[in-house]
């Protein structure tokens, strides 16, 4: 039964491609959503099963034999899975429905839906598997689908760019990530989750030598899997993907950051927790790098006028939040925002694209305004989002990121700064969060006349998905309660605790309150800057903007990070290949050699060919020369 | 003959096979009509699939003993013998090449029009040559086979080629040949020193003195390193594959530059097994330098077989990085990405033959959008490009996977380097595809407002190659199974040492020679 939760939407992957275009066409949402939505109810059955503490693992076949290799083809169902499987599935299938409307006469429409099911498969493949290399192949399969469905409008340059990018910004994470899973092997001669963390203990201490580096060797495995997890959760530094992954029609983007792809990383860290726990350096690497990327990518998302493009800024920010809560060793927290997380942000996502369809792609912020009036319902979900992601309390967000920033609070020195940077990042996440709202929906209408003539609010088949989010938005919290509101209110964290552990340290409650209030404040100054920033006095940001013009471009562009690619990775590669590589090396030295060695005997032939000058008399002399030289050298040798 | 089984078979399946394309090359001399000439070497390779069959059904996998085996006297004062089988290492590529031959008969349907009857005769003599190179167990036998195989294939490559045809094919036929005259010296020495007698498998049991070994593997390796292509020797192949006609590109890269890696692994390992110790860690070099150069070389190209000519370098690379591991997962991986490669490059060739027979061209630049004018074409040249960079679920990850771990396992940071050529093949391919399928309306669309997608008999030479990146992407124990004994029989060979094992030791031996 559980292998049908990822067979169903592969099936509906294989009808849609192969049928699509001569006979299902715009037909194909009535193969995909069945499939989808019967993998959700599967999910809800395998998360029954699982409730009671129970784990499930099965072994389908041996995929690999070779000498000592052995990978099979099994999957695991644990309480970590389970939760993992309704946060796809059922989000998942509010994104089929609302496709239904949002790419209705698309000429690509039977693909859309083909790639979104091959998407939902690779996903829960990646997320049942019980070994590494299972993982890995639902990891770049995930890959592969964001790369055809960011380009999925392949006519545009752009989005085929943009697909590439994603693919190939990832390879980069996957060649740590596959180095790891073979360090993996190497370590403990298997690749099955279960033997691989019961054994995990053993190899403390145990070194590995690499390019003349002495290294912990579990430290090694846990930062080559972090790799990994940094490219496709788009951390610092390879997170460059993501933003140009808005290229993609918008239900791929909700799809992409709420579902499927980036919670990858981080489920690939909860899920190794055994691993992580033994390694201080791996530990205050995710925790570092997932702070550093919550208020850097925040930062960014600040100034940009995109809409999708804010909030694919505002993912990569709360990505970081839950790599920080890993590396602190709060796995829960960070699952826990995953999940709070996946509602708010499929709905922000949905939003936009409701948005966006009733301007007719306009993207640009600056020029929306007043649609409050025309689009209702998108507008108030879209409010419901933006408060349960600026952490304002009752509402899903705050339960979660709350957690992440008490646990990083507790988590000794670097807890600390890295709870400072937590603390600001949530302040900007209100801030741009509201300047979004107060720029797209309040106002006057920016735009033009025609535009305005056509704005409407979208039909039902994409409402009620909004607001079917909207309600996970504002109740998906109420699963992690903190202790101080409510005795045993931490359902989600003892429903986890099997797999993920309890945090270590607890601290007084007074301190939980503190750090609480905290950033309920300092989220509630955000809104309010914005509000005043964007509704009082809308001179205001011009005047800011030219005043701190060097930080406002560097932000505007996003910290330069594509032009430091281009200039040191691209462009060496390209010229490197034609001119060093083709045009010197293969041109000049080698073909030097291979057509230079008969152009030599060519030229030692022209030079002997003299020699037959077919006069006898020359013939005779040489020879009667040779006879002399012969007799003298046989005379005068003795 | 205590090294090779019995034949199992009651008849001579090796020879039915190997000879009946040579019999049909010589029924094709009394045929008139071009489409009767089709129809009937697409009969007799058919055919010798056919034929073959019972080797596969009747193979036995516990034993690294040569099977099927058959031997008659050929030139008793010389030793030489007509002695053929096959092992667990050969089998596999007997099938790839009658496989490959079938889709080249296809794919030359229309292609090919002119000088019909000696075309398919010389793709027949072909076929010959190559499966004899796979079952000869003699060494004479082995050569004749294997210089051969040079001969049809200049012709292909010299009257059905492109614009630079005899410039190719003169270059690949002298550095093959160059190659291959070292080899006859070493094959000279060891009748000598072993025994006077050419039986591989006798010789294969003989344990040589290190210097020698030395020097035969050196003889042997350039002959086979032409082949491969490794690098440096590797300029020929660009050139030959480019102005080859379509079937003499899937020939050259599915079959013919396997030869070079087949000759590792049935002589240069287990008859020098001290030399290859020796030399693994610089042909480790040579092969990361392969994977990384050819890789870096494509994203420069801009004639679509040239860079898939290139890639194969790369692909190759990664084979012999495999191979030269010199354990279970590196050899085992090697293997398979040999087929990988004959499927996916030999596919990504006739992709390219097809889409050529329609606009006359092939340079990069004169495509663009071509995804809404051939939607499966499209699609099939996707599976393909995914299977060239390895994603998992196709043939490529479980090759390029295991060939890495097993680089790892040996030559820890040689199987890192050899990564970055995972990387950089995403980059070439991917950019590749979008650049003729995706963004801008090419030239070429605007100028040609009918080109058909993928007709039936094109679309069923394709089939069978799809069908093998899957199975071997998921369910890749069918073929391993077949090596695994006779790779565990060729790690046991190279194991067994009676010299010194670390490089500073074998300098000292070598002064002790001296």
């Amino acid at each position: 039964m559980l292998i049908l939760i990822p067979l169903l939407p592969f099936i509906a992957f294989l009808i849609n491609i192969l049928f699509g275009r001569r006979f299902i066409r715009d037909r194909a949402h009535y193969v995909s959503i069945p499939a989808v939505v019967g993998s959700f109810i599967l999910s809800v059955g395998a998360f029954m099963d699982v409730l009671d503490g129970r784990v499930i693992n099965v072994n389908l076949y041996e995929w690999v034999i070779s000498g000592s290799f052995v990978v099979p083809v099994g999957f695991l169902i644990d309480q970590l899975t389970a939760i993992m499987l309704i946060v796809v599935t059922s989000i998942s299938s509010l994104i089929f429905i609302y496709s239904v409307g949002y790419m209705h006469g698309d000429r690509g429409y039977y693909r859309f839906f083909a790639y979104l099911s091959l998407f939902v498969f690779s996903m829960l493949v990646l997320v049942m598997s019980n070994n590494f290399l299972l993982l890995y192949f639902g990891w770049e399969a995930v890959g592969l689908c964001s790369y055809l469905l960011i380009g999925f409008w392949y006519e545009r340059p752009s989005a085929s760019n943009a697909g590439k990018k994603a693919f190939i910004v990832n390879r980069f994470g996957d060649f740590g990530f596959g180095l790891g899973i073979i360090l993996i092997f190497l370590t403990f001669g298997s690749l099955e989750y279960l033997k691989v963390f019961s054994e995990a203990g053993s190899i403390l201490g145990q070194k590995t030598s690499i390019f003349g580096l002495e290294v912990e060797t579990i430290t090694l495995i846990c930062l080559l899997l972090f790799c990994g997890a940094v490219g496709k959760s788009a951390q610092i530094p390879l997170h460059v993907w993501l933003p140009d992954a808005m290229e993609g029609p918008t239900p791929v983007s909700a799809l992409i950051h709420a579902a499927t792809m980036v919670t990858a990383g981080v489920f690939m860290v909860a899920r190794c927790n055994p691993l992580f726990n033994l390694s201080h350096t791996a530990m205050t690497t995710v925790a570092v790098v997932g702070g550093v990327t919550a208020i850097f990518a925040a930062s960014i998302g600040l100034v940009q006028n995109d809409i999708k493009r804010i909030i694919a800024y505002s993912t990569v920010s709360q990505l970081g939040y839950m790599f920080l809560a890993l590396g602190v060793g709060a796995y829960t927290a960070g699952i826990f925002h995953l999940y709070t997380h996946a509602y708010f942000k499929a709905l922000l996502f949905l939003g936009s694209g409701s948005v966006i369809h009733a301007l007719h792609d306009e993207m640009n912020i600056q020029r929306m305004g007043g649609l409050k009036r025309y689009m209702p319902i998108t507008y108030w979900t879209f409010v419901i989002a933006s408060l349960s992601i600026s952490g304002i309390p009752g509402l899903a967000g705050f339960f979660s990121k709350d957690e992440i920033l008490y646990r990083t609070f507790l988590g000794g020195g670097t807890g600390k700064i890295l709870w400072v940077l937590g603390t600001i990042a949530a302040l900007m996440t209100a801030f741009y969060s509201f300047r979004l709202i107060y720029l797209a929906f309040h106002g006057d209408f920016r735009g033009s006349e025609e535009q305005l003539r056509h704005v409407h609010e979208s039909p039902p088949v994409m409402t009620i998905p909004l607001i079917l989010l909207a309600i996970g938005a504002i109740a998906a919290g109420w699963v992690g309660i903190p202790s101080i509101f409510m005795e045993h209110g931490d359902r989600i964290g003892e429903f986890l605790a099997p797999v993920l552990g309890r945090p270590e340290a607890e601290g007084a409650h007074s301190t939980e309150v503190m750090v609480m209030t905290l950033s309920v404040i300092v989220s509630i100054i955000g809104i309010l800057m914005a509000y005043i920033m964007y509704v009082k006095k809308t001179d205001l940001p011009e005047r800011m903007g030219s005043a701190l013009r060097p930080i406002y471009t560097m932000l505007y562009n996003k910290y330069w990070f594509d032009e430091f690619y281009h200039v040191t990775i691209v462009r060496p590669v390209l010229r490197a290949s034609e001119k060093v590589f083709l045009g010197f090396f293969d041109g000049r030295i080698i073909e030097g050699v291979v057509n230079g060695v008969p152009d030599l005997i060519g030229s030692f032939s022209q030079r002997f060919r003299r020699i037959q000058t077919g006069l006898l008399s020359s013939y005779g002399l040489i020879m009667v020369l040779g006879a002399i030289i012969i007799i003298w050298a046989v005379i005068f040798s003795r | 003959m205590n090294n090779a089984l019995m034949n199992q078979l009651g008849y001579p399946v090796l020879t039915v096979t190997v000879f009946l394309p040579l019999f049909g090359a010589i029924l094709l001399l009394f045929i008139r009509g071009k489409e009767a000439i089709r129809w009937i070497t697409l009969l007799v390779t058919t055919l010798t699939l056919l034929v073959a069959f019972p080797l596969l059904s009747n193979f036995n996998k516990d034993t690294h003993l040569m099977q099927f085996v058959e031997r008659h006297e050929w030139l008793p004062s010389w030793g030489i013998n007509y002695f053929v089988g096959i092992d667990g290492i050969s089998i596999l590529f007997i099938f790839l090449t009658i496989l490959l031959s079938i889709l080249s008969v296809l794919v030359s349907w229309r292609a090919i029009d002119t000088k019909v009857r000696e075309f398919h005769i010389a793709m027949l003599l072909m076929e010959t040559a190559m499966l004899g190179v796979f079952v000869s167990l003699d060494f004479f036998l082995f050569y004749v086979f294997w210089e051969a195989m040079l001969i049809p294939m200049f012709i292909l490559i010299g009257v059905w080629g492109g614009k630079d045809r005899v410039y190719a094919a003169i270059k690949f036929f002298l550095y093959t040949l160059a190659g291959s005259v070292l080899m006859l010296v070493g094959i000279v020495v060891l009748y000598f020193k072993g025994g006077e007698t050419l039986n591989i498998l006798e010789l294969s049991r003989i344990r040589y003195p290190f210097l020698l070994q030395c020097w035969l593997f050196l003889a042997f390796f350039v002959a086979f390193a032409v082949k491969v292509p490794m690098f440096p020797v590797h300029t020929w192949l660009p050139d030959a594959h480019t102005e080859a006609p379509t079937a003499g590109s899937v020939i050259l890269a599915g079959v013919l530059i396997k030869m070079g890696a087949y000759g590792f692994l049935r002589f240069s390992i287990p008859m020098f097994p001290d030399a290859t110790r020796f030399f693994a860690p610089v042909i480790v070099v040579l092969s990361v330098v392969a994977i990384i150069y050819g890789a870096l070389v494509c994203f420069a190209q801009k004639d679509m077989k040239r860079l898939i000519a290139y890639s194969s370098v790369s692909h190759m690379g990664f084979v012999t990085l495999g191979i030269f591991s010199l354990n279970s997962q590196g050899l085992e991986g090697g293997i398979l990405q040999m087929l990988n490669h004959g499927i996916v490059t030999g596919a990504l060739f006739l992709l390219v033959g097809i889409i050529y027979e329609r606009t006359h061209s092939r340079m990069i630049a004169d495509y663009g959008r071509f995804a809404t004018l051939v939607p499966w074409y499209a699609g099939i040249f996707m599976i393909f490009t995914l299977a060239s960079i390895g994603l998992p679920g196709t043939n490529g990850f479980i090759g390029e996977f295991l060939i890495i771990l097993g680089a790892f396992t040996s030559h820890r940071e040689f199987g890192v380097l050899a990564a970055i050529g995972i990387i950089l093949g995403a980059g070439y391919m991917l950019w590749l595809y979008q650049r003729v399928f995706f963004t801008h309306q090419s030239t070429v669309v605007r100028d040609n407002h009918e080109i058909l997608d993928l007709n039936k008999r094109e679309a069923i030479t394709l089939l069978p190659l799809i069908l093998f990146v899957f199975w071997i992407g998921i369910h890749p124990n069918t073929f391993l199974d077949y090596m695994h004994t006779s790779v565990e029989h060729l790690i046991r060979q190279v194991n067994i040492t009676d010299t010194p094992g670390t490089f500073a030791e074998y300098i000292n031996l070598i002064g002790g020679y001296r």
